[in-house]
């Protein structure tokens, strides 16, 4: 049964670390800053999300888990509302986002 | 007065489950920060109106296992063109209307779109969200409603 639970945390490891890696490969390549916000995203979702269940399932007591739950709900609770500022800010500093006509530039 | 209960027991259920010592010294000391922070709602005039957050706990659940289906959905789409390059991005900007009539579920729309990869509200002005896609066809299923039309439901 341990084995099993180490598996199947392992998996839940890589694939977050995979996703937090690809979300910086996509803040390297992107164009502008709205594109790259999109990119964090990921991170900050399934990636962040991905990495604290594959530590949940390895925790040794409740209370524990009970921290591991309140930072992923904390983590999808904030991390939008900062988005949304840093976007917002953006775009009232007169920051014009590039649209699709003119980013075909390869990457 | 009830909500102040309700904020009371939260932060203190809150304190126990982070703190992890249950001496008397840390449970006198917690009990004065709970204090102090309930006293400091007060001051702020922010409890005892308006939204009580455990009216819609129940719809809640539901809307939550759909959101948790589109973020990955929305994920795979954003991983995929992060890797196959910007050739396969189509940025987008859209001014929306929402059908929300409360703030705070204006505020779910809107986090709920933001947390989704590939979308970001960049502004609120009334019943118009700004809306700026990563790709084309995300912006297709926003204008599409069904996310405005669930959190909708979850308003009454």
């Amino acid at each position: 049964m341990d084995i099993v639970i180490a598996v199947v945390s392992a998996i839940f490891l890589l694939l977050g670390g995979f996703l937090c890696v690809t979300g910086g490969v996509g803040i390297l390549r992107f164009p502008d800053f709205y594109t790259r916000i999109h990119a964090t995203g990921v991170t900050d979702t399934l990636g962040a999300g991905l990495i604290l269940i594959g530590l949940m399932l390895q925790v040794p007591d409740v209370l524990v888990l009970v921290k591991l739950v309140i930072i992923l709900l904390m983590t999808l609770f904030i991390n939008p509302v900062a988005t949304h500022a840093l976007a917002q800010a953006a775009l009232k500093s007169g920051l014009s986002p590039l649209l699709q006509s003119k980013n075909h530039k390869g990457g | 007065m009830r909500h102040t209960l309700n904020l009371s027991l939260i932060l203190a259920v809150f304190w126990l489950v982070n703190s992890g010592h249950y001496n008397p010294l840390m449970l006198s000391l917690a009990a004065v920060s709970v204090a102090f922070v309930v006293y400091i709602t007060h001051k702020m005039d922010i409890v005892d109106h308006g939204f009580h957050p455990f009216r819609l706990s129940v719809k809640l659940v539901t809307y939550h296992f759909w959101l948790i289906k589109e973020i990955v959905l929305s994920n795979i789409s954003v991983v995929k063109s992060i890797w196959l390059g910007n050739k396969t991005i189509s940025p987008t900007l859209a001014t929306l209307s929402v059908s929300q009539k409360t703030d705070v579920g204006k505020v779910i729309y809107a986090n709920s779109i933001t947390l989704t990869p590939g979308t970001v509200t960049v502004g609120i002005q009334g019943d118009q969200i700004v809306v700026h896609a990563l790709l084309r066809e995300s912006m297709d299923d926003l204008k599409g409603g069904e996310m405005d039309r669930r959190v909708t439901e979850l308003e009454r």
